[in-house]
């Protein structure tokens, strides 16, 4: 290795990023559930049989509503008096019920990340360095724009005061979020930038193991490239920090039918095992009905992960910048670096100005004159870039966007894949029923 | 007319929000969106400040019969806003409508009507296709 080859770090043995990097240098995608439950005995049950899983996997620490916007009281509460949460209360519980919790559980190549959804993470990343783990994710943005009513400045502060509790923990590390925006209908070149740009203000605050999320949109070369074009930009502006990257499955509204459900994840798995992405976020057929089982989880860790191992064909036909994403995230990338040295700094001048404008994001200090749409060959577009140094397409629809185009677009992978799976079951014998919404 | 949209206090989602708000504006009507997490007093002040001709209250999350019914007792508590129109759609509870109705707890309440699950935007579409409110008699739960 010479001095101008960018160099990565190498994480630390026995790390979250450490368990990412070793499945990765064997070629095996890591695949991650979402799981959350109040109680430790439930969290162990879940954590035990993801490890278990026959599956490259790690953990998954999801918190509650309450602990996500610091009312730990209400959590505490809960827990006393038996009623349900929508996650592990980590605060609530203290870092011996969580040490407790995770001990013997993290060993053997196994690591749990938490994931909270806060725009002020301190205390939920007080709780988990104290109990032992060394791996969160989130963003000054990407937690505050599309969840939160905080102003966007206060979460910038709260976030440059977490990367560095959070940096002072040798091998810590931390995802950006950023590459989830909304879940839907944000084109991939804002992903890109804002997924960069959060990395960014990480390792401005300290840290030095990061990882750059990506959510899969709704056409698979567009998502190739952007793949492709996230890891192109990593490389380039994290040179001496140890990243990697995360694609999730589709996070908008989800097939009804379980063929169409596992067509879509199993789709995400060999989009992930083809661009060469190292961990996946998977979504369960159950998703489009109800929260998900620990059996639903593993089910969906299992095909995930079988899906990545199978044979690739030939099948990563993307000419170099077909659909722009790298050219466009680039431009937004370099338009807010000009704004200040001090990112979050520039991240607030950015949505100040709509240099950076999130689609149908209602958040205050986001400038709400950009509009997506998906275009006849399902890929998705700018309908309008607002003040963004970007260019939106000739949209089909002329000016305005009807609230019915709206509802077409949520559901456009939805539909895709269950009509694709009633005709799959149409040659199969008799259609199969879509169950009831 | 002016409309004012909003969420309920504990309600992130903005999807639904979105949607309402392009559905009224091509209606022809000016809307304000507070978006999601609106807090009962936030909601108060904006409705003294703006005095909107109606008020839409859309909720996903399962608590929006929970919190909706609090906030409208709170919001009908403000002398000025006992006469201010006030509607509430969206997945109202988290059993789905099957289960039970929320729409006569809610009436009760104090909402003007009350549109449950996906069945009620089509509702909701009649309600607001009437050519002026004040046309409008008190809708009666569905």
């Amino acid at each position: 290795m010479t001095s101008v080859t960018p160099h990565r770090d190498r994480p630390l043995d026995g790390t979250f990023a450490a368990a990412v990097a070793s499945a990765g240098a064997a070629g095996h995608l890591v695949v991650q559930p979402r799981m959350g439950f109040p109680t430790v005995r439930q969290m162990r049950e879940g954590l035990n049989a993801v490890k278990a899983a026959r599956a490259h996997t790690v953990g998954t620490l999801t918190i509650d509503s309450y602990t996500r916007v610091g009312d730990d009281e209400s959590a505490r509460q809960a827990l006393d008096s038996g009623a349900d949460l929508n996650g592990y209360p980590i605060v609530a519980h203290g870092p011996d019920v969580t040490r407790a919790l995770v001990d013997g559980l993290v060993t053997d190549g196994f690591a749990i990340q938490v994931r909270h959804g806060s725009a002020n993470p301190v205390s939920i990343i007080r709780s988990l360095l104290d109990a032992g783990l060394d791996a969160t994710e989130g963003g000054p943005v990407s937690y505050c724009l599309p969840y939160s009513r905080t102003p966007l400045r206060d979460s910038v502060d709260a976030w440059a005061r977490s990367c560095e509790l959070l940096a002072a923990h040798p091998g810590a590390h931390l995802e950006s979020f950023g590459g989830c925006m909304l879940g839907q209908l944000c084109p991939p070149g804002l992903l890109l930038a804002l997924s960069l740009l959060e990395g960014l203000f990480f390792r401005q605050h300290g840290i030095r193991s990061i990882s750059l999320s990506y959510a899969q949109q709704t056409h698979p070369g567009q998502d190739t490239e952007a793949l492709l074009a996230l890891r192109k930009l990593a490389a380039e502006y994290l040179p001496d920090t140890d990243w990697h990257i995360v694609l999730y499955t589709y996070m908008g509204v989800f097939p009804r039918s379980p063929e169409g459900a596992l067509a879509l994840l199993r789709d995400s798995a060999r989009l992930a095992a083809l661009t060469g992405t190292e961990r996946l976020i998977v979504k369960t057929t159950a998703e489009a009905y109800r929260i998900p089982t620990i059996e639903d989880n593993v089910e969906a860790l299992e095909v995930a992960g079988r899906e990545a191992a199978g044979p690739r064909s030939g099948d990563l036909l993307v000419e170099n910048g077909e659909y722009g994403v790298l050219a466009e995230a680039r431009a937004l990338i370099e338009a807010v670096r000009e704004l200040h040295t001090d990112i979050g700094q520039a991240l607030i001048r950015a949505f100040g100005r709509g240099l950076l404008d999130v689609p149908y994001c209602l958040h205050a200090d986001n400038a709400q004159r950009s509009r997506s749409y998906i275009d006849a060959r399902g890929r998705l577009q700018w309908h309008s870039a607002g003040a963004m140094p970007i260019r939106a397409a000739a949209s089909p629809t002329g000016g305005l966007q009807q609230a019915d185009d709206l509802l077409n677009m949520l559901s456009h992978v939805q539909e895709t894949y269950d009509q694709a799976a009633l005709r799959q079951g149409s040659r199969n014998g008799p259609a199969p029923a879509l169950p009831a919404r | 007319m002016r409309v004012l949209v909003s969420s309920v206090s504990s309600d992130s989602h903005t999807w639904n929000l979105v949607f309402l708000q392009l559905l009224l504006e091509e209606m022809g009507h000016k809307v304000t969106n507070l978006g999601s997490c609106v807090p009962d007093n936030l909601l108060v002040a904006e409705c003294l400040r703006q005095r909107p001709d109606l008020v839409v209250i859309s909720s996903v999350n399962g608590h929006g019969a929970m919190d909706g019914a609090r906030m409208i007792r709170r919001l009908r508590g403000e002398p000025d806003l006992r006469g201010l129109r006030v509607v509430i759609g969206g997945k109202l509870g988290v059993r789905g409508v099957e289960a039970t109705s929320h729409g006569p707890d809610l009436m009760e309440a104090g909402f003007d009507a009350v549109f449950e699950d996906t069945s009620g935007i089509a509702e909701f579409r009649r309600y607001l296709s009437r050519a002026s409110i004040r046309d409008l008699e008190p809708a009666s739960a569905p």
